[in-house]
């Protein structure tokens, strides 16, 4: 995991609990009460989903919950914004296609 | 569900905490809420130092007036609602309706409304804007100063006000690289102060040019570079001057825009603050717009900083307390003034006076409104 360790001003990276997320299949660490974008970030991760009309990669933009570029499929729940969306341990992300699809329960 | 309250304030940044602990200080029940899960706004993303004089904080970094700012409003007693979003406020008075955790509706029947909901980036369209790895430069600052996390190797900033400045500057305290600050002006936008840090540090400054384009890597699934030229007095890429700039993400600051979907249900009227952000609430001294009850502040009210959005939340705080009655007219009269007497120093200077002048517009429209409407 790709982190800011040291900082001139805000000092040492505070050590806080993990949690383990699934993305697309593959389990990464994520930081307890992180956002899950910062989350994918620190693991390279930057594509969200593929837009609905031109069917190209998108990935985040504003970072605050305004913009819904980063919407992904959470737990089976499509366009979640991963920016305000707080991780979970085993919650299940995935890079969304389109306009994403409820899961069937 | 219902909940009644007498004043609500919508949005637990800068504005919406400092108007919450003035109308709080003269005996008002008020009820914070805000959609995110920590409040504070864009306050703890700030880790520079701010500007002003000493009462308006000069010195301190954005994220310790955050902490003084919950401080107050913890001691005071202030009741703040997070995960919580204001998404409906309906115009005959009956009341905002809230979705609490994404779910539970609950509908509030303030007496007063202190709508306090900031600002969203402006994109900037060039070919490529789309592709992952161009975002907004405030959410660079989220990531590298809140979660701790690189937004990338190599950063090109487009646009250099103080936002790109400072925003530059610490990605370098984050030890990611700054490949160049792009500025179609002549000149640098932002303080000097601020412009000097990243040349120090032998950021390149790109006065004069515009971005044509981000280049994609192979799969589209990220940039590796960006394609730049000069332009012209009509601010024209002129051909033959193209360079090709490699970073792995391009930052976009080229200013914000008031989130103003609440007012505009609220059925305010508008008036177009020009460079503060196209269309804003119109409102008067007191930060009330033109629906009685309903108050405006801080970035949605027109975009400036941190330090007026504070001063904007004290006035309408303090306005909504007076006319609930907790205070005598005289005693509101001078609280604002003092108020009135700080904002105005802080909209001074080269880059303040012209705020100050959309600000005084805005209001004397206002005023001209309250005369056609006989609503004086």
């Amino acid at each position: 995991m790709s982190r800011i360790e040291n900082h001139i001003i805000l000092g040492d990276l505070e050590q806080k609990k993990e949690v383990q997320i699934t993305v697309d299949g593959k389990t990464i660490s994520a930081v307890e009460g992180e956002p899950i974008l910062s989350a994918l970030l620190a693991n390279g991760i930057k594509v969200s989903n593929i837009s609905p009309k031109h069917h190209e990669p998108r990935g985040y933009f504003c970072g605050i919950g305004r913009c819904t570029n980063c919407v992904m499929t959470v737990n089976g729940d499509p366009n979640v914004r991963t920016c305000i969306t707080l991780v979970e341990d085993g919650m299940v992300v995935e890079t969304q296609d389109g306009l994403g699809k409820w899961e069937e329960s | 569900m219902g909940k009644e309250v007498e004043i609500l304030v919508i949005g637990a940044g800068p504005a919406g905490l400092s108007a919450a602990v003035e109308a709080a200080k003269y005996g008002a029940e008020v009820l914070v809420v805000d959609e995110n899960s920590k409040p504070g706004g864009q306050l703890f993303k700030q880790i520079h130092k701010f500007f002003g004089s000493r009462r308006h904080k000069a010195g301190t970094r954005g994220i310790d007036i955050g902490t003084e700012l919950l401080a107050e409003v913890q001691k005071l007693g202030v009741e703040v609602m997070l995960n919580t979003t204001a998404y409906g406020i309906y115009p005959n008075d009956e009341g905002v309706a809230l979705a609490v955790n994404g779910e539970e509706g609950v509908i509030v029947h303030p007496k007063k409304v202190i709508l306090a909901t900031g600002a969203s980036e402006n994109p900037l369209a060039f070919p490529g804007w789309t592709l992952p790895g161009v975002v907004g430069a405030g959410a660079i600052q989220t990531m590298i100063n809140v979660h701790r996390v690189p937004v990338g190797k190599k950063v090109l900033m487009i646009g250099s006000g103080n936002v790109g400045l400072i925003v530059s500057y610490q990605l370098l305290q984050s030890g990611t690289d700054v490949a160049g600050i792009v500025e179609a002006a002549p000149e640098i936008g932002g303080y000097g102060v601020h412009s000097a840090k990243v040349r120090r540090a032998g950021v390149p400054m790109y006065t004069g040019h515009t971005v044509l384009e981000a280049v994609s890597n192979d799969d589209q699934s990220g940039i590796i570079g960006a394609v730049i030229a000069k332009v012209d007095s009509r601010f024209q890429p002129v051909k033959g001057t193209e360079q090709f700039i490699e970073c792995d993400t391009i930052g976009i600051a080229v200013g914000l825009a008031p989130d103003i979907a609440l007012a505009s249900m609220a059925d305010v009227v508008f008036v177009n603050a020009k460079r503060l952000g196209s269309q804003v609430p119109m409102h008067d001294r007191d930060m009330m717009t033109t629906r009685e009850g309903i108050y405006i502040a801080g970035d949605s009210a027109g975009v400036e900083e941190a330090s007026s959005a504070i001063e904007e939340g004290r006035l309408a705080g303090i306005a909504a307390a007076q006319a609930l009655g907790k205070i005598s007219r005289e005693e509101g009269e001078e609280a604002k003034a003092n108020v009135w007497n700080s904002l105005n120093q802080l909209r001074t200077g080269p880059f303040g006076s012209g705020r100050a002048d959309t600000k005084e517009q805005i209001i004397k429209q206002m005023e001209e409104w309250k005369v056609k409407n006989h609503a004086c």
